[in-house]
Formats: C-alpha cells, structure tokens, sequence
C-alpha cells in the first residue's frame, strides 16, 4: 500500500513537479516566505536577516543604495556633505520625510535612536556598527553618560551633523542597517523608558516608523503583514500595496508553499531541490553571489595545530571544487580566500589552493607524514545536515589526501558556540556573513582577542595592518593594507576557506523588480507584482 | 495506560472456570503463581519448562507468529553477515555520481554522496536492531520492575513513586539529552539511558495498573503468608503474570525507540557519521523523496517489514503464553 | 471520590514544584546562554544583557525570585523574543495546540475505536488482519514521513487541501490526520484488545443467550468494558496531544506550543522553557487524574482499589 503511494508519487515527480498560480490576490501585495519568526520588531533589539526584510520596509535610514550598483543613494537624507577628510558628515533631511502617523521626521529623530541603540542598559548587539562615530564606544561602554560626548549634533531640524572616529567609506551603504534607523521618540517613551527591552511598542498598532511600509498586522509564527504607508515621502513611487511574511523556517515546507501558488518569494531552497529547479524550472530559482563566507575554525591554541604548516596542510588538502560542485550542487563558488570576491570593490590576490602532493609535504615537514602521529582530529559542527554532509566529505579528503583520521563531532547550536567561545575545539565549522560590504569586516574578525576571533590565533603584524586600514584616508591604499593582512590571513592562518555563499532563492513569474546584489539586499519600493502576466514556466 | 489486559484477572475466579477448557480449575496466571508455590521446597524447573514448551508448541501452530520469526530471524541474519557479503562499504563516496536510481552495480541506488544505500542499510540495521531491542530491554527492565514494586507497595509509596512518573514525563527531554552529551560525552551506552530514560514510564504505569488488581488475589496472598520475602514474591508470583501486556507494550515500544535514535543521533547522541541507522536514512529520505524516492522507500520497507514481523511474533507470543485466548 | 480527587490534587503541588525546580537548573547546566549568538556580541553588552534579566544574580537568588514571580502568575520576560511575556507567548500558542491536539484525538478515536471495534467482531478475520496491519503502518509510519506524504499527495497532487498554515477549517485536516494517525493505530490495537477480552467473558455470554441484539450486546455491555484500555492509555497521550507536536507544527507551519518545547531549549530560552514545560505538567496531572477517574466511573472494582 505505502510501496504503491511512493511509487505513484515517484512517477508523478519523474514527470515533472509542476507549479501552481496562487491565483488572484487583491491589490498588489507580495507574499513573502521569510525563513524565521522575527525576534523582535525593533531595530535596535534585532539581529538577524529575517528582521532586516522585515525592518526595511517600515523604516528607512539617512541614504539607501541602489540595488544595481550598490551606489549609496538618497534616502530620508535628501543630500549629504562629506569634510575633505572623510570624518564629517552633514546630512540634510528631506522635508518631506513623514512617520507613518503624519509626524515630520527630524535630525532629533536619528540623535534620539542613536542615543537608544548606544544605551548600555539596552544590550543591543548591533550598537558596534555605530561605534565608527566618535565618543560612542565609550558611551555605549558606559564609561560615559553623557551623549554630547558622542560625535552625533543636531544643527537644526533638518540638518544632522555626524562625527567619526576614522574616515568610515562605508558609512553611507550602512544606513541601510537597522541598527542606523531612526525611531519615533514619543512612541517609544510612551510604552516605556528609552532603554526598556521589550516594551510593547512594536505590535501592530502601536509601531510608528518612516518606512514606505507600514506594520497592519502581527500574528506570530503565522503571518505578519505591511501595507503602504500614506505619509511616506515617495509613497506615490511604491507600486507595491502591501507585504506578508510568512516566517516559515522549515525549508521543505517553504518550498512545498511556493509549489502550491502561496508563496512568491521564499527565503532559501532546499539542498537538493536546487538542481531540479536550475534544470527544470531555471525561471523560478534565482541564484546569485552572496556576501558570505563558510569556512573552518582552526584551534590555534591546541597541538599540532599551533604549528602554521599543519593549518596550511589541512587547508590544501581540500578539494573545493568537488565540494561547490558535486555536494553542494547549488551554484555555490569554491573559497580560495576569506574575503569573497569582489566586496566593496576587493578581490583578494592571495589564494589557497587544492594541492594533495604539497599539503601532503607540508605535514611531513611539520613532523607528520603520512599523519602519522597526527591522533583523530575532531571536526566540530551544529546539528545540521548540510553540516553534517560537508563535514562527511571533509573527513574522506583528509583521510585520502593526508592520511588523517577526523571524526566527526555534532552539538547543539549552544554547545556547539560554547565550545568555539571557549577554544575548547580542534576544528569546527563557521561561517561569516558580512553586515557591511567592506573587505575589513571580514578581516577585523581575526585580530587578537576579539570576540569574533575564535581561534586564539594572534599575530602583532595582522592586527598592526587592520588598525593601520582604520586610519588610512585614501581608499586604494587601505584596499592594498587589507590585501596583505589577508595573504598573512590564508598563508598558514587559523582558517580552511571551503566556499562562498549564494543567495539562493524562489521567485514567482509574478514577481517584478527585484535586483540580486551580494548584501541580498531587498529593496521593496523597487518592486511590484504582476499577477496578469505571470506565465506558467 | 492502564490496566487493558488484567482487567480479566480480577474477576472471581468462579465465574471463570465455566468456560475454562484448557486448564479446568485455575486460569494461566494463578497456575503460574500456584505452580511454584507448590513446589517451592524443591527447584521446579522441570515444570516450568514443561510451561514453556506448551507456550512454544501453541507458538509454533500460529502461521503468522512463525512467518513474523522467520522474517526476523532473516533480517538478523542479513544486519549480522550482510555488511561482509556486499562490495560496497557503508562510507565510500562517489560525489560525481552523486544519487544513482537503482542499479546493477548498487542494487538499493546511492545516497546524494553517491554511497551504496544496500550496503549503508545493512549496517545501519545493525544499529537499529541492537537499539531497538537493547533500549527497550532497558526500559522493558526498570518499568516493569518499578511498576510491580509501586503495585505491589500501595498506599502512600505507590503515590510517591507514580507521582515520581508524573514528574518525569514532564521534564525537558532535550535539554536532558544536551547535558547528558555535555558531561558524559557520546558514549553509545548513554544513548541506551537517554531512551531508556524515557520510555519506562509507561511501562510503569502499565505493570502497576495490573499488579494493583493481582496483589489481592489468592496465590499472592497465600504467598504473603507463607512468609516469602517481597522480591520473590514480586519476581515469581507477580511479574510471569504481567508478561502477555508487557510483551505487547514492548513490541510497541520498538519503532519509537528506534526513531527517537534518530532524533538522537541528529542531536548528536547516538550513531556518528558516516555510520548510520534506519531511522536516520528514512529522515534524510524524507527530505529527497521526491528527487530520489528510493532514499525513502528501501530503508522504509526494512523499517516496516521488521515491526511488522516483530508485531505478529509478539502477538503470538502473547496467545501462547495465555492458554486462554488459545483457539484449539 | 472527592476524597481522592482532594488527595491527588494535594500530590499534584509537590509535583508542579519539583518539576518547575528540576527545569529551571537543569536547564541553566547547559552549557551556553540565551544571549550567544553566531556573531558574538561584546562583553559589555551581554553583561547588560544579563543584568537586565538579572542572569548576574545568585542561582539560589534567582530561584527565589522566579518561583515568587510564578506563585503571581508571573513567568517572567521571554529572552528570545522580548516583545511579549511567557504568559502570554504561551496564551498565544497554546490555544492553537489545544485546538489541533483536540482535532488529533477525535480522528485517533474515531478511527482507532472502528478500526478497533470491527477487528474484535471478527477475530482472524481477512478484515481484521487488515485493519490491525493498518494499525501498524500507522505505527511505523512517523509523522515526519507521514506529513509530508499527505502534503503531496492531498495539496500538491491533488490540490484539494492547503499546504501548510492553521487559518481556514481546510488547513486544518491535514495536521490534525498526521498528529492522530500514531494514536490512532494505538486505540485501535488496544480496543480490539480490550473488546476480545470482554467478550470472552460470561456476562456476555449472558447477554447473548438473553437474545439480545448483537449490536446492543457489543455497545451497551461490551463496550463499557472493552474501552477500559484506551481510557487509560489517554491520560498521557493527552497531555502529548494537547500540548503539540514539534514534527507536525513544523511541518505544517502551524503557530502553535509544541515548536516552543524543543526551540526554547535549543535558544536556552530559560523562562519560556520553564513555562512551556509547566504547562505540559499540569496537563500530565490532570489528564492522568481524570483517566483515573474514568477508569472508575467505568468499573466500581477500580474505584473499590
């Protein structure tokens, strides 16, 4: 009976898995598959790519970037000055930039916000990415109470004057951050003070925000829905009438919504769907570079791994290719490199390589060959299948290429963040997505001791050449520091580069307007959707 | 759960003997209890074993209990000598394959690292079977043993071991496992205490729901006054009589406990890569069923196929071990 | 009666106590926090973090402070999502799970109790071996693979019924077969069970010779009798019902409890799992005292015990 089910379900899926038309939907609104439920809806409380989808829509910073050219573009600041040494800026607010409850919005409005996220009381994790401004570290240390310290002045209403520690060039394309956007001053002290957690200020009904969107309805772990906002400066430009996100985090079942016609986005696409849809469906699924890296820890700390050839050996002895293209199989590009490719106009000079004969010398030189002597090397991940399978493939290369026994090691998410905090690891799988384009937040991570770090790996020279890009004006020069600190990074460093991630993706014929970039990026007020036209592949 | 199968057992036993053909005086039970309390100056093993062999001649008339064993006795067989016979190893990859259909070179297909699923089924069974059969032994053991002493004891100790039960279900399974894993490390034996841990408690409350209507009865009192000291009287009066639901209970327990293992191993606790089990490849099928339906189907069928044998040999053993619900 | 009901009810407090207690430090042992994140936030900011949750207290003071805050119905701050309260994430949820819990059992009864029924009637019947191997597949097909089985089958094949989401009556059937399926195929195997045993036995016998009709004989003797097991079998599987299924929430996108047990302790969401966890206690005791109960309101011999 089950023999005959599967076996009618494998004829009808030979046949071809067709795709359903949702059909009609009043308006124009978009139906969004957004992986997870949101953990909060205030922009300073969050942390994840689930919110920012979410937060781009009912917020909007200072300068928003153009999808296309990720050229930084005005936004709720109309225009923009920049001292000749890069450390002053000078917004100037559009006038006509409105709250979505009619309120102007103001310089005050961002100063107040920025005074939020930086609150010690708050706990914000993301506060760091302001910490560019000058003074506002040690406000947000709380070594300081007084927000005057902090190199944040408003000239007027409309003109808000930003001070930085270091000229940041990348400050105009972080305004699109949630931790940079502003918010509404009355609405949040009248559901508590400025740095309460958790007030009920962002439920629907109550969120005020200066976003093109506006928050209508918020039904946990089922949907959460945005409608035009009417006060937004360029609302006549938004062609979109609304947004549902269904915060649906099981991959399978997102996939099996958007086959059935209720989903015209999804937030990601099962591993081994992804072949079928580029072979079969290749309109649907859109792949594209993402700005992300995963890759292996190395514990610096622990024996034999102190010893740099034995990092570099582990290293070459991989053969990413075959891991990009015959396991994952989801348009994912080899890592040669930490940096991926061309961020923020850096593409690494320095590469590690497949090479099995030199890894295989490097670790006899290091006094292991053939591994003799190596012991097990524990390869550590979180519970995860795609982990699990990489992992799999790392350990037959190892054993092939080095003569290396690794064995696997499965934790929980927190056991598995524990252990990497703890350096109580031998190698453990990672990955960094970027929250800025800029080569140096890939980079900065490996300094010594810092919290990203993770490895115990440190090396005076490194962190000297990441401090000396902090300080360096001219971009092409601080582009060229980054370049030797990562060479020093892939040369022997405390990490295997395996590859760079893809943003990967459903999409509906209906959908318009929507550009890829490797931020994975969404503008909404690009978009539409165009449900007459919307041709069955 | 409670107390499904004894219910019978606290009838009056007069009522009974009208249509008691197999053993006109005393029902099956009491002749356990009866039997030994005869003869408990000499050693009785000759008629204890003149008990089993009834059991095992009504056992082998019942077709489908036979069939159940001999199914099982083959995909033992297969688990044990299988993995010697087959080509492949379990952990060969093949990443240009990838995911093969069946074929005459894999015989069951491959998985998507293009690993023979014949052969990953075969040893994967082996870690099946020995937790399917082991942890529900495990819980098979301290269910029914405290369940018998909780019946038996009564009163104020009954109410402090179930509520004891009551506790236990309500505690955070995984959060037990994570710390069982943290501080005792992946030692294949905690994966036994890890199931064993949960799946006794309803055992406990099946054996106590029964022992609460056999302690009263006369076998059991006249062991009482014999003056029998409690763990005789629980392990030889008592327990043979619970045997027919515990049997049923633990062929049910099997399949949960070998799909918990999966949960398990996918938490970390259990098989390590690129070792496998039934339930680990029929969760990783699931995800692929549509793109590779054998992934699911073969490793459903050896799932199946097993519990269903092990069903109907439980089955019987039950019938047999009843003389009562015997049809002959 | 009263009596025992007083009397559980008064066992039932020690209970809810030491499960609250064994919950709140078994789940700080592990190791990690609510606060570790996969980009790590600074050292300042998690001590702000704890300190606003007052993880920086003293264990035993911590303790104290949570079990005055639940004897006020209070649960605390969910660490994870902020926004709301465990009382009310779990007033959100929960309702949800009830209902697909309720739906669950009445597709476990009503087929496990046919299926059940018709097997005992005919014993070694073709169609007792049937419904009985039915049973089984029920058993050995867990909700993982049975959910997404139905998924294609009913909405993507077929396209009658929604893939996922718990908003229209439609969405529901799904959820609700897969979650009742396993108890289904239990019931069944326990009332066909019970029902043999009964009737075997004299009073029915009785009941027969009397010329009573043979339907009459099995709904108004038998029955009372023969559903025993499965009222006992309920109590527990309840309270598994009624507090959701992580597998079947998932893989129907249904916002309801279950998820909340194995995600708050993966996010070592203290409080909610804490809550969460209560919730399912005081459902395991009242459901298995009002099992209790109806095991004696069905035979006075159980009451007498």
């Amino acid at each position: 009976m089950r023999f005959i089910v599967i076996m009618a379900l494998a004829l009808c899926f030979a046949t071809g898995c067709s795709w359903r038309d949702g059909g009609a939907l009043p308006g124009s609104v978009i139906r969004v598959g957004n992986g997870a439920e949101p953990q909060e809806l205030d922009p300073h409380q969050v942390s994840g790519t689930t919110e920012h989808r979410i937060l781009t829509s009912l917020f909007e910073g200072l300068a928003d970037i153009d999808p296309t050219t990720l050229k930084p573009v005005s936004a709720t600041a109309e225009s923009w000055d920049i001292s000749p040494d890069g450390r002053v800026y000078t917004f100037h607010i559009r006038p006509t930039a409105r709250w979505s409850n009619g309120d102007p919005v103001t310089a005050r409005d961002f100063a107040y916000a920025w005074r939020r996220i930086l609150s010690p009381k708050l706990g914000s994790e993301y506060a760091y990415l302001l910490h560019c401004i000058r003074g506002a570290r040690d406000f947000n240390d709380g070594k300081t109470t007084d927000f005057s310290t902090v190199g944040v002045r408003v000239v007027d209403e409309r003109t808000l004057e930003l001070t930085l520690e270091s000229p940041t060039p990348y400050l105009l394309a972080m305004q699109t951050h949630f931790a940079w956007f502003p918010v509404h001053q009355a609405t949040i002290e009248k559901f508590g003070a400025i740095d309460e957690r958790g007030t009920p200020w962002t439920r629907a009904g109550n969120l005020v925000g200066n976003g093109a969107f506006t928050l209508a309805e918020w039904q946990p772990n089922d949907v959460l829905r945005v409608r035009r906002n009417p006060h937004y400066w360029n609302t006549a430009k938004v062609r979109l009438d609304g947004i549902e996100y269904y915060p649906i985090d099981n991959q399978q079942t997102e996939e099996r919504s958007f086959r059935a016609g209720n989903l015209d986005l999804t937030a990601s696409v099962p591993l081994h769907k992804i072949p079928i849809y580029r072979k079969e469906h290749p309109k649907l699924i859109r792949i594209s570079p993402y700005m992300g890296v995963y890759f292996y820890r190395i514990n610096a700390t622990r024996p034999p791994f102190t010893d740099p050839r034995v990092r570099k050996a582990l290293a070459m002895a991989l053969n990413r290719d075959e891991i990009a293209h015959n396991v994952m199989k989801a348009g994912e590009r080899p890592a040669t490199s930490f940096v991926p490719p061309d961020t923020g106009g850096y593409t690494s000079r320095a590469a590690v390589t497949y090479n099995p004969e030199a890894a295989r010398a490097l670790l006899a030189e290091a006094g292991f060959p053939g591994g003799q002597g190596m012991g097990p090397v524990e390869i550590l991940y979180n519970s995860s299948d795609a982990h699990r399978t990489i992992a799999e493939t790392v350990q037959r290369m190892w054993r092939d290429n080095l003569g290396i026994d690794a064995r696997l090691l499965n934790q929980d998410w927190k056991v598995y963040l524990t252990a990497l905090n703890t350096l109580d690891y031998a190698v453990a799988r990672s990955a960094w997505i970027a929250d800025v384009a800029d080569p140096v937040n890939f980079l900065e991570c490996f300094q010594t001791g810092v919290g990203n770090n993770r490895t115990g790996w440190s090396s005076p020279q490194y962190d000297a050449l990441i401090r000396a890009s902090y300080l360096e004006t001219d971009n092409a020069k601080r582009l060229d520091v980054l370049q030797q600190a990562e060479a020093m990074l892939l040369d022997g460093g405390p990490i295997i580069p395996i590859y760079y991630y893809s943003w990967t993706f459903l999409q509906s014929p209906a959908v318009q307007g929507l550009v890829t970039n490797p931020l994975g990026y969404i503008r909404w007020t690009d978009m539409w959707v165009d449900r007459g036209t919307g041709a069955k592949p | 759960m409670g107390s499904m199968w004894g219910r019978h057992s606290c009838l009056p036993l007069r009522k009974r003997r009208a249509h008691r053909n197999v053993c006109p005086t005393l029902n099956a039970s009491t002749m356990v209890g009866m039997r030994r309390l005869k003869t408990l100056a000499d050693n009785n093993t000759e008629q204890g074993s003149s008990l089993r062999r009834d059991a095992w001649r009504r056992l082998k008339r019942n077709r489908l209990a036979m069939a159940g064993l001999i199914v099982l006795v083959l995909v033992g067989a297969a688990v044990v000598v299988g993995p010697w016979m087959v080509s492949h190893s379990y952990e060969t990859q093949d990443t240009a394959l990838g995911a093969a259909a069946p074929s005459t070179a894999n015989w069951l297909g491959t998985d998507p690292l293009g690993r023979d699923l014949l052969s990953r089924m075969l040893y994967g069974g082996r870690v099946s079977l020995l937790v399917g059969l082991a942890a529900t032994a495990v819980s098979l053991l301290i269910g029914v043993l405290y369940g018998a002493t909780s019946g038996y004891l009564g009163g104020r100790m009954d109410a402090v071991m179930m509520r004891l039960v009551d506790i236990l279900y309500a505690l955070p399974f995984t959060v037990f496992v994570i710390i069982l894993m943290v501080f005792f490390g992946r030692n294949f034996l905690f994966l036994f205490l890890a199931i064993g841990a949960v799946e006794w408690l309803t055992m406990a409350r099946i054996v106590r729901s029964q022992v609460l209507t056999l302690r009263h009865r006369e076998f059991v009192e006249a062991a009482v006054v014999m003056g029998l000291p409690m763990w005789r009287i629980l392990l030889f009066h008592i327990i043979p009589n619970t045997l027919g639901p515990v049997i049923i209970y633990a062929t049910l327990t099997v399949p949960r406990v070998m799909l918990l293992e999966a949960f398990l191993s996918f938490l970390g606790l259990g098989v390590q890569p690129p070792m496998s089990s039934w339930g680990l490849l029929i969760k990783d099928g699931v995800d692929t069923m549509e793109e590779y339906p054998w992934l699911l189907l073969f490793p459903s069928i050896a799932f199946s196929m097993t519990l269903f044998a092990l069903n109907a040999l439980g089955d019987g053993l039950r019938d047999a071990l009843d003389p009562r619900t015997s049809r002959d | 009666m009263i009596g025992f009901v007083l009397r559980r009810f008064l066992e039932s407090i020690p209970v809810l106590l030491t499960v609250i207690t064994v919950a709140f430090f078994l789940v700080r042992l592990a190791p990690g926090g609510p606060f570790d994140t996969e980009k790590r936030a600074s050292p300042q900011v998690l001590k702000q973090l704890q300190a606003q949750y007052r993880l920086d207290q003293p264990l035993y003071r911590q303790y104290f402070d949570y079990l005055g805050g639940v004897l006020h119905g209070d649960f605390g701050p969910s660490f994870r999502k902020p926004g709301r309260t465990v009382s009310e994430w779990i007033a959100l949820r929960f309702p949800v799970s009830l209902e697909l819990g309720a739906y669950a059992l009445l597709v476990a009864l009503a087929a496990g109790m046919a299926a059940g029924l018709v097997a005992a009637l005919r014993p070694n019947s073709a169609l007792d071996h049937g419904t009985m191997s039915l049973a089984m597949l029920g058993i050995c097909l867990p909700g993982f693979v049975l959910g997404p089985l139905l998924v294609l089958v009913f909405a993507l094949w077929l396209g009658w019924l929604p893939v996922a989401g718990w908003s229209t009556p439609l969405h529901k059937i799904l959820p609700s077969i897969t979650l009742g399926a396993a108890y289904a195929a239990y019931i069944a195997r326990l009332t066909r069970g019970g029902m043999l045993e009964v009737l075997a036995q004299d009073f029915i016998r009785t009941a027969r010779a009397k010329g009573l009709s043979e339907t009459r004989v099995v709904l108004r003797h038998a029955l009372r009798g023969g559903v025993q097991p499965v009222v006992a079998f309920l109590g527990p599987a309840a309270a598994g019902l009624f507090t959701g299924s992580f597998v079947v929430e998932t893989i129907f996108q249904v916002p309801g409890l279950g998820r909340e047990f194995v995600e708050s302790a993966f996010n070592r969401d203290y409080t909610m799992v804490i809550g969460s966890v209560l919730v399912y206690a005081v459902l395991v005791v009242a459901l298995n005292l009002a099992s209790d109960i109806a095991l004696a309101l069905l035979d006075p011999r159980v009451r007498a015990q």
